[in-house]
């Protein structure tokens, strides 16, 4: 037991996938620990929909495999994940209450767990009142409060949502960010998918970060940003900044009250802070400057351009070609 | 609960309640039977017109008696014509004089009445004046000629071909099929007509049920529950169902309300809708019909209402598979993606002409080919069943359409997997044949 539920809740093993001559998912890897939080980042297009299609055995891939905690993924696991892809939506003219059933039914619950659990996420949303309504009666913000119930509602170990909130107004996008955050507590793993990075910096434990159909980076958000650190510090003062200062550090992006600089190879924080001391700064802040994952990711990308012009990336397996 | 079950009764459920659904359901009957109503008033609207006719019998031709009939009243009068036409307030309620002249020569085919009227005569009174004067007249020869009525009778003969089947003996069973054609014809119709219009209204259904879920965004939610090939079948299924259901009610509701219709509106078909037709000889008629019934009863029920119910089965799987794979390959925008159903309503259309075809030379090699080709099959073949088609031509094409319906369902759910998936553009012909084959 302790060996299961210790195994990567998804692990995804050279998965490619390609539609016609289109490579959609070209040789991804990652493994996703148990109750984690990862963000699958990347551009519009970079290939996060079908390598989520693949998870959910919506599509299956061309090589490579997926297990599910532990075992190679099967039509029954769709049971213990719960989707909200990015394309979401209702049927229009069917009752709130009879959808949710629907869709739990579907998951492998019975009508009864259904109906008491549908009721239950209901009263969460204070959408108790709309069990008997259509669902184009409702208003958008309702719409996709249903949408995520649908969602949530058969207890899954799994939860993927791709781009969740997008098209949500704040309100509902932090009341679903705290629910999403609770089920979490609750030992529920949960994959987002998005090309608003910004949006999950503050959610994920885990990125894994695609481009192109590669996975071009992954691990943990704070390693990640340690790696990518280039030891720079934000320094907040009042007065008149020494001439000095100029002279000694490198110096970037000056404002009226504050300036950023780089550290020296071998220098540390405290050296650069005694050495401000020293000549006088009126310091009012001091702040190490952590790269935002957007900028990690576009450095990231030209890295990866300059180093794969030897080496064009398209020559990877000789079954590449091999569906043409 | 299996998913496809689930499915199943969503789509079924989802649909019967809708209130187009209802109201086409109560209204179709109800606007036949107005129709039939109104179609009768019609037919019988110009009884309100009344014609009163003197009848000035010169010749004593009718013998003083000419009954009246459908708002035609004739009077004999005595005074002579001059009379009658000088003093025209006295008669007012006559609309015409009819004169009978003396019949001078019985030999003569010729003979001339005269008709005084300020009213034109409608064609219908006019030719049934004729028809009376032309059966008096007859009468009146023979007793002239001196003809013996009975010789004469037995001059006109009735002749009717017993058509026999070449093979069958004559054990027991009555094999007189001279009505068989037309029975064949009568049912042949009613079946391929039948078969043609469930093709078109319920796969139409099935290709909307697909497109809403791709237009309304659910479909990528359920198929991460349901196998593409589960939620396909099952509208299939569940739409088929409905389709049975409108069906069964419609055939409880329609006699049912023609019923009440006769009973509330005296309609009594027979007189009022041949009103020119010449008498039908009563013991004819009631021979045609004991025909007429054992034709019925001849024909071969339990061959032709199971096979019936299997092209019925076999036919909309296929067309209905093909429907739903139009429906997944289209667009958000409905219309520019109309022109995909062409394909699948040019052979539902051609087999419908072909079945007319059949029904007049159901043994033609046309109609034997059409009803053994997978696409035309579900329609022709329910058309010749009455006309006992070879059991091997039946067997064959019941084979043929069933692999057929089987390979379409596959097709369909090969196109659908990944149709529902591509939002947005109408996808093209070349692409839904890719799709058939490609991996996914």
């Amino acid at each position: 037991m302790t060996d299961l539920s210790s195994a990567p809740v998804i692990e995804v093993r050279n998965v490619r996938k390609a539609y016609g001559e289109k490579v959609a998912v070209d040789d991804v890897s990652f493994a996703m620990p148990p109750d984690a939080i990862l963000g699958l980042l990347g551009p519009n297009g970079a290939g996060k929909t079908s390598l989520i299609r693949m998870i959910t055995t919506i599509t299956a891939p061309d090589s490579g495999a997926i297990y599910f905690s532990g075992q190679p993924l099967s039509g029954y696991h769709p049971r213990q994940i719960g989707y909200l892809p990015e394309e979401r939506g209702l049927y229009k003219s069917m009752f709130v209450g009879e959808q949710l059933l629907y869709l739990g039914q579907l998951k492998g619950m019975s009508a009864r767990d259904a109906e008491d659990r549908a009721r239950e996420w209901l009263a969460k949303f204070e959408l108790e009142g709309q069990w008997k309504k259509k669902v184009e009666e409702l208003s958008k913000g309702m719409q996709q409060q249903v949408q995520f119930i649908a969602t949530v509602l058969h207890d899954p170990k799994l939860l993927i949502l791709d781009e969740p909130f997008s098209g949500l107004d704040p309100v509902n996008a932090n009341r679903m960010r705290a629910e999403i955050l609770r089920l979490h507590a609750d030992g529920t793993a949960v994959i987002f998918s998005t090309h608003r990075m910004e949006q999950v910096e503050e959610l994920c434990e885990y990125i894994v970060l695609i481009d192109h159909g590669r996975n071009i980076l992954q691990g943990k958000v704070r390693d990640i940003r340690r790696e990518f650190n280039e030891h720079r510090y934000r320094l907040t003062y009042s007065g008149a900044l020494p001439a000095a200062v100029g002279e000694r550090h490198h110096l970037m992006n000056p404002t009226v009250s504050t300036v950023d600089i780089q550290l020296a190879p071998g220098e540390s924080s405290n050296d650069l802070l005694r050495s401000l001391l020293n000549l006088g700064v009126q310091i009012q802040g001091f702040q190490e400057l952590l790269p935002s994952l957007n900028e990690i990711f576009i450095k990231r990308v030209t890295r990866l351009d300059k180093s794969a012009t030897p080496e064009p990336r398209t020559a990877t397996t000789p079954s590449a070609h091999a569906n043409h | 609960m299996s998913n496809l079950w689930l499915v199943i009764r969503r789509e079924y459920l989802t649909r019967v309640r809708r209130r187009s659904f209802i109201l086409a359901t109560l209204l179709t009957p109800v606007g036949l039977a107005l129709f039939v109503v109104i179609a009768n008033a019609v037919f019988s609207y110009e009884n309100d017109d009344v014609k009163r006719i003197a009848v000035i019998d010169d010749g004593n031709l009718f013998q003083g008696a000419l009954p009246d009939e459908n708002g035609l009243y004739f009077r004999f009068v005595d005074q002579p014509l001059n009379e009658l036409r000088e003093h025209p307030e006295d008669n007012r309620d006559f609309s015409g004089i009819l004169v009978i002249p003396e019949v001078t020569n019985p030999r003569s085919r010729n003979f001339r009445v005269q008709l005084f009227s300020d009213e034109t005569l409608s064609i219908d009174a006019q030719s049934r004046i004729k028809r009376r004067v032309a059966d008096a007249l007859r009468d009146y020869k023979i007793e002239a000629l001196e003809i013996d009525q009975s010789t004469l009778a037995s001059l006109d003969t009735d002749v009717n071909i017993s058509v026999r089947s070449l093979t069958a003996t004559a054990e027991g069973e009555s094999d007189d099929r001279s009505m068989a054609a037309a029975i064949g014809a009568g049912i042949g119709t009613v079946m391929g007509f039948l078969m043609y219009i469930s093709v078109f209204v319920y796969g139409m259904m099935v290709m909307r049920s697909v497109m809403e879920e791709k237009t309304n965004r659910i479909v990528e939610v359920v198929i991460s529950s349901v196998r593409p090939f589960t939620l396909l079948l099952g509208k299939i299924i569940g739409v088929g169902a409905l389709g049975l259901t409108q069906v069964l009610a419609w055939m409880i509701m329609i006699p049912g309300l023609l019923f009440l219709v006769g009973l509330f509106f005296g309609l009594d078909a027979e007189p009022s809708q041949m009103p020119n037709s010449p008498d039908i000889d009563p013991e004819e008629m009631q021979s045609m019909v004991a025909k007429l019934a054992g034709g019925l009863s001849d024909l071969n029920w339990w061959l032709i209402l199971p096979c019936f119910i299997l092209y019925f089965l076999g036919g909309y799987f296929m067309y209905a598979a093909l429907f739903a794979a139009v429906g997944s390959a289209m667009g958000d925008d409905m219309g520019e993606s109309q022109t995909l159903t062409i394909p699948i309503t040019i052979p539902v259309i051609l087999a419908f002409y072909i079945m007319m075809a059949a029904i007049q030379n159901p043994n033609s090699s046309l109609a034997v080919w059409s009803s053994i080709f997978p696409l035309f099959a579900p329609i022709v073949m329910p058309a010749r069943l009455a006309f006992d088609p070879p059991l091997w031509q039946v067997a064959l094409s019941l084979v043929v359409v069933f692999l057929f319906a089987a390979l379409m369902v596959w097709m369909a759910s090969r196109i659908y997997r990944i149709g529902i998936l591509n939002y947005g553009k109408k996808s093209s012909l070349k692409d839904m044949g890719r799709w058939i084959t490609a991996k996914y």
